[in-house]
């Protein structure tokens, strides 16, 4: 039997529910191991007039005590070195690490941290979107444009106008271990880092940097995180960076993680957006043209911004044919922490504006918004064969006079959308989710109630898969054999709970042909595979699954060759299933095969790599294929709102999620419920408050309301797509880490539908996100003309 | 520094030298090596450090990281680590959540088995109630529950129900004030009028943990057997101020349901294990989450102070934000409900339902004889400094028919009585609508209409 395609459980699940899953602060330590804190900026832009560190030395249990002056040009972006580890003489937002404590406990460096006294000479933040739009606050100099065909023209001419604004906030990864580190000194002064990251080789790169070391001379380590969401993708070079500069220093291990209200104020969070949009349409809502202008808060640094924002544009068009559109972007500098990566990317930004623009057209034509939305779809690229007729479709009577009537369409970055199944999958949902009937119940449940109200939503998703930046689209791989037969597998992929290891090994397992028992995952370590790439994009299992495959089918072959020798036959005779090697007549253990082809002096251990193909990408145009292939999905949402108090709880999920051939369903469905939660949280209960002052207010917890488990819909179907990805992906599956999250969408869509039927039409709901109690309520408020 | 005992994973431990506000968690990761047990949050909200406490009143899931070591004393904890049987079988909720695929990172996962393993000692089918105090980011817990479902069907592992009802002998401890009477509490806090009283910690917990504060003298109240628990007469409900809220749950739901309905929202369950009465009176928060249904119920508070002992409606002990009618060496003894017919009705608004700080809370305690209001008691906390009762609002309704139009015409009377506040839990214009529409909710459901989104189905 072969392992993939099977709903194995996470590899390291015996250890997660055993309490013996190693995370970085529970790896035991080098005796006299020392402990660092940060000492925060407390004021969100101004210069640092002067320092007084003498308390914070004298403190208990404090070994040394470093700031600017001390480090060199230390420095975490993974971007654009302007993120020094410690402030040099300037802030700029509130938690900016000043200076850093190394103590002899983790408790002595937070109390040390709070003993400094700081002047500044504070100066006005830019903490808006407004004051930094009035401060021309940008970060690439100015906005980013991109545009097809003639949008202002095309919307002038259109019979319908629609205009509208959507706030999103932003979100905090809340992954449940926080960031941690742990540098250990070598002999000559070499480095090894065990880090909490998404990304160990930036990690090298950064740490390397900072010690003025060769990249070789820094071994970096991940075995797993405790959740990671895009929020360990760069977040976590501070604390390796610093932990390598402090145990060079001391020459002693140094260890530091950040309290949770630490690790909330210091870090980057998902990017805030404001959409405007410009719209014109038919009389069925189809769209003519189009303008969007995104506004995103970037914080005080550049980070992933780039990127981030160039996805949210990349995910303008979500699921739709926008003949005439331009999509305005701007990137602002704020004296905030740096927004960075976070699930989706900025995709889910992007789509959600164009699904609320759908929402709006429905309500503005009084029209039923899946109907606008189907209205809008993609064609399908593969015509349906509808019986008597098909056959002349192309030169019948009938056939379409324009040849650019059939076959793919474009997206607005002039890729064409080759694999579009929105239709048939949709149909099938609303099929499952019985979604027409429903609606009409749900109309006459609220003609019946006049305090609650039941909205529903249906909405598809369509993410691109693959990093923009098309470099990073790359993978490498280390496989050995041993003589026993058992298999030590290694990849440049990291474990954050996703089961990236589990699917791997799965394809190991596979092209061994033995069970998944003779595979060892071992942890990411940039001494066995390098360059590698952040897990991210969702392109874990992509990249990775390849590269691996790639090894193992080199370390097979070699076998197979060796063996046919041995039997006189060709490596074709040789074959690897269920444990076993079959070669003609005579049949081995795979350990009988590994240790014969030791005897016989032929390696058995090898690297693979894999580059995607296919991608390329102008960023500055704006045009190209960046994306290998698209993921799609789509989420039926019905919720109750309370229209006294704008509480309100989802009643009931159905998702029908496209993971192409899965390489294991269990996991993936997991990755959907727990992508599509974390999605509706977004969208409803996590609201990120800043003061005036620019201090994070809800930076524990206790103020940031992530999902609990009574959030989750008592009704929650979640079903997995049946169908192959058509490009060549490993196994024919397709990435699943990102694309769930944006179901959340319908979570919000289905609030407006609730709120809507406290109106009469007339007024466009309006809701912003995160939907909370208090702006439902506000919206509803709205709808009935003032006070209820 | 102190010497306490207790039995950890079906071993005697003795600890000493340790200062009285180390908390549990600190100890298992650093001293003890048991790194099972995480740190998510270090104040109580995401679970991922919960054990399981046990000792003559059962086993309950609490929150290691605003435990302290000294409240321990005498009782017995489980940690993930001890959850394996003696031959190494894994129990139940463990083999449930890797078949049922409730794991993924893997980090919350300890202190959701010990919740889980709890749950199923003690025959909890909520699963949604007795989980809302573990977070997980990444499952949308669908899994989570559907482990705690299956595991549900196997019984309880006949040795771990024996190691939780093996409790040490234990003499009085030494170095820390674990008092075991009112009495000795009243000699210790008229010696220590400055000192700290430690209850369920759940508080002052994150006074040590976040604050990094150092509390003086302290004495744990846990022992205080004669001001724990609930005595129902014919007049009244008398509860001692150490029982904690997950003991007045079950006991005040025949008599006040809403004022249970309420509970079951208050923190989460490891939070009410721990939290008790005395101390969300005591700590004065405007936002602590049962002086509103008191005050709206009538309670009479009594405080002790060495000997001498005094009693006033609950709403007069608190005075302004942050100063209650309590003098140094003065401490909460009890409080009593009287008993009466059933008309209270609490409304607790927060961004979540559950484990969540009230936005703001309304509780209503509205007479109507003949269809018109004969009294009314009405408390909010969330909207003054202190848990404060409506007056005005109450003025405008009594004496009234009970009518949606008294309602309407009572409603601009809230402006006289409170002037909320805005915070990031909500703005000053939510809670004030959001208070005045709480009364219109009590009425409307008092017609029959259907006002919770918590009863809705799809």
């Amino acid at each position: 039997m072969s392992a993939i395609h099977k709903p194995v459980p996470h590899d390291a699940a015996p250890l997660h529910v055993t309490g013996e899953a190693r995370y970085v602060d529970d790896i035991p330590t080098p005796a006299g191991t020392l402990h660092l804190a940060f000492g925060l900026s407390t004021v969100a832009r101004g210069a640092i007039t002067a320092m007084d560190l003498a308390a914070v030395r004298a403190a208990p249990g404090v070994v040394a005590v470093l700031s600017a002056g001390d480090i060199g040009d230390a420095d975490c972006s993974p971007s654009n070195n302007d993120e020094p580890l410690l402030a040099t003489g300037t802030v700029h937002y509130v938690g900016q690490p000043v200076f850093l404590v190394i103590a002899d406990t983790h408790l002595n460096a937070r109390k040390a941290a709070r003993k400094a006294e700081i002047s500044y000479a504070e100066e006005p933040a830019i903490l808006t979107v407004d004051q930094a739009l009035a401060a021309q606050s940008y970060f690439e100099g100015g906005p980013r444009i991109w545009a097809r065909g003639e949008p202002a023209d095309a919307i002038a001419k259109a019979p319908r106008t629609i205009e509208g604004r959507i706030e999103m906030g932003g979100q905090e990864h809340f992954y449940l271990e926080g960031q941690a580190a742990l540098a250990t000194p070598q002999e000559g002064g070499d480095m090894h880092v065990v880090s909490s990251t998404q990304h160990p080789t930036e990690i090298q790169h950064k740490v390397a940097h900072a010690l003025h070391l060769p990249m070789h001379a820094v071994r970096v380590e991940t075995r797993r995180m405790g959740g990671g969401f895009g929020g360990k993708e760069s977040q976590g070079n501070a604390l390796a960076v610093a932990c390598a500069l402090a145990a060079r220093h001391t020459g002693k291990a140094c260890k530091m993680r950040y309290d949770r209200d630490d690790d909330m104020v210091i870090t980057g969070k998902r990017h805030d957006f404001r959409v405007d949009y410009t719209v014109g349409v038919d009389g069925e809502g189809k769209v003519l043209g189009i303008e969007f202008r995104h506004y995103t808060r970037a914080g005080w640094s550049l980070d992933l911004t780039p990127p981030v924002a160039d996805r949210a544009m990349l995910h303008a068009d979500n699921a739709y044919w926008l003949p005439n559109v331009r999509i305005e972007s701007h990137r602002l500098r704020t004296n905030m922490c740096s927004a960075t990566a976070y699930r989706g990317f900025g995709g889910p930004q992007g789509m959600l504006g164009i699904e609320r623009v759908m929402d709006h057209i429905a309500s503005e034509l009084k029209l039923e918004p899946l109907a606008v939305r189907k209205a809008n779809f993609y064609r399908a690229s593969t015509p349906p064969k509808t019986g008597a007729g098909t056959a002349k479709r192309f030169g019948g009577a009938h056939s379409p006079k324009q040849p650019a009537e059939t076959g793919p369409q474009t997206t607005p970055y002039g890729q064409p959308v080759e694999d579009f199944i929105l239709h048939e999958l949709v149909a099938q949902l609303e099929k499952s989710a019985d979604y027409a009937a429903r609606k009409a119940k749900v109309a006459e449940w609220n003609a019946a109630n006049p305090v609650l109200k039941k909205g529903i939503a249906l909405t598809p998703v369509k993410f691109g898969i693959s990093f923009t930046l098309t470099h990073l689209n790359q993978a490498g791989a280390l496989v050995h054999v041993y003589q026993d037969g058992s298999i030590h597998l290694n990849h440049g992929g990291t474990e954050m709970g996703q089961g990236l290891f589990q699917k791997v090994a799965q394809v190991a397992a596979a092209a061994f042909g033995v069970p998944l028992e003779a595979i060892k995952i071992t942890a990411t370590d940039t001494a066995k595979v390098p360059n590698t790439s952040a897990t991210a994009a969702s392109s874990g299992s992509d990249l990775n699954g390849m590269a691996v495959k790639a090894a193992c089918d080199t370390i097979r072959e070699r076998m197979a060759e060796h063996l046919a020798q041995l039997h006189q036959t060709t490596p074709d005779a040789v074959v690897f299933e269920d444990g076993v090697v079959r070669v003609g007549a005579a049949e081995m253990s795979f350990a009988e095969a590994a240790n014969s082809a030791y005897s016989n002096r032929i390696s058995l251990s090898s690297t693979g790599f894999y580059a995607t193909p296919k991608v390329s990408w102008d960023r500055n145009a704006g045009q190209g294929r960046p994306f290998f292939y698209f993921a799609y999905g789509a989420a039926c949402i019905e919720v109750v709102i309370d229209t006294l108090t704008g509480e309100n709880r989802m009643l009931r999920a159905d998702i029908l999620h496209d993971a192409g051939a899965s390489l294991n369903p269990a996991l993936d469905k997991g990755q959907v419920e727990g992508g599509f939660i974390q999605g509706a949280g977004w969208l409803t209960t996590e609201e990120l408050v800043w003061d005036d002052k620019g201090r994070l207010r809800t930076h524990a917890p206790s103020t940031y309301k992530i999902p609990a488990c009574g959030d989750r819909p008592r009704v929650f179907n979640v079903d997995l797509w049946i169908g192959a990805n058509p490009e060549e992906t490993i196994h024919k599956s397709k990435a699943v880490g990102e694309p769930p999250f944006m179901h959340g969408i319908a979570t919000l869509l289905a609030l407006s539908d609730a709120v809507a039927a406290c109106g009469d039409g007339s007024e466009y709901v309006n809701l912003d996100a995160p939907a909370t109690a208090e702006c439902i309520l506000a919206a509803v408020t709205r709808q009935r003309g003032g006070y209820v | 520094m102190t010497s306490i005992r207790f039995v950890l994973n079906g071993t005697d431990v003795e600890v000493a030298g340790q200062p009285a506000t180390r908390t549990l968690l600190d100890w298992l990761r650093e001293d003890r090596g048991l790194k099972g047990t995480k740190e998510g949050c270090n104040e109580g909200d995401c679970g991922a450090c919960t054990v399981m406490l046990s000792d003559e009143r059962g086993s309950r899931a609490v929150n290691s990281c605003i435990l302290f070591l000294p409240q321990l004393h005498g009782k017995v904890v489980h940690t993930v680590e001890g959850l394996r049987s003696p031959e190494g079988a894994m129990h139940p909720v463990q083999s449930a959540m890797v078949a049922e695929h409730g794991s993924q990172c893997g980090f919350c996962t300890p202190g959701f088995i010990m919740s889980m393993a709890t749950g199923h000692l003690n025959g909890e089918t909520d699963h949604d109630t007795h989980l809302a105090g573990n977070l997980c980011r990444c499952t949308g817990y669908a899994p989570i529950v559907r482990a705690a479902e299956q595991a549900a069907k196997e019984p309880v592992p006949a040795w771990l129900a024996s190691q939780a009802a093996a409790l040490p002998v234990v003499d009085a401890p030494e170095g820390v004030a674990l008092p075991r009477s009112s009495d000795e509490l009243a000699a210790w806090y008229s010696a220590n009028p400055d000192g700290r009283l430690i209850a369920g910690a759940t508080d002052v917990g994150l006074w040590v943990t976040k604050q990094l504060r150092d509390l003086g003298p302290v004495a744990f109240l846990a022992g205080v057997e004669d001001m724990r628990g609930i005595e129902v007469t014919e007049e009244a409900i008398h509860i001692g101020a150490v029982t904690t809220l997950a003991e007045l749950l079950p006991a005040i739901t025949p008599y006040y349901p809403g004022f249970a309905a309420m509970i079951r929202r208050y923190g989460s369950a490891q939070v009410r294990a721990a939290a008790t009465l005395g101390g969300n009176i005591a700590n004065g928060s405007p936002i602590g989450d049962s002086p509103p249904a008191l005050i709206a119920l009538g309670a009479t508070l009594y405080l002790r102070k060495g000997d001498e002992r005094r009693s006033m409606p609950i709403e007069a002990f608190f005075l302004e934000y942050g100063k209650q009618d309590r003098a140094a060496g003065e401490f909460v003894e009890a409080v009593s409900i009287p008993r009466g017919p059933d008309r209270l009705k609490c409304y607790k608004i927060s961004k979540r339902f559950d484990q969540d700080i009230s936005a703001l809370l309304g509780c209503f305690n509205i007479s109507v004889e003949g269809g018109t209001v004969t009294a009314a008691r009405i408390a909010y906390g969330g909207m003054a400094g202190i848990p404060k009762r409506a007056a005005a609002v109450e003025a405008a309704l009594i004496g009234k028919p009970w009518s949606e139009a008294t309602v309407q015409a009572a409603l601009p009377a809230f402006k006289q009585d409170f002037q909320p506040m805005s915070d990031m839990r909500a703005s000053a214009d939510y809670r004030m609508q959001t208070a005045q529409n709480l009364l219109l909710r009590y009425f409307l459901e008092d017609q029959g209409l259907a006002t919770d989104v918590l009863e809705v189905f799809a």
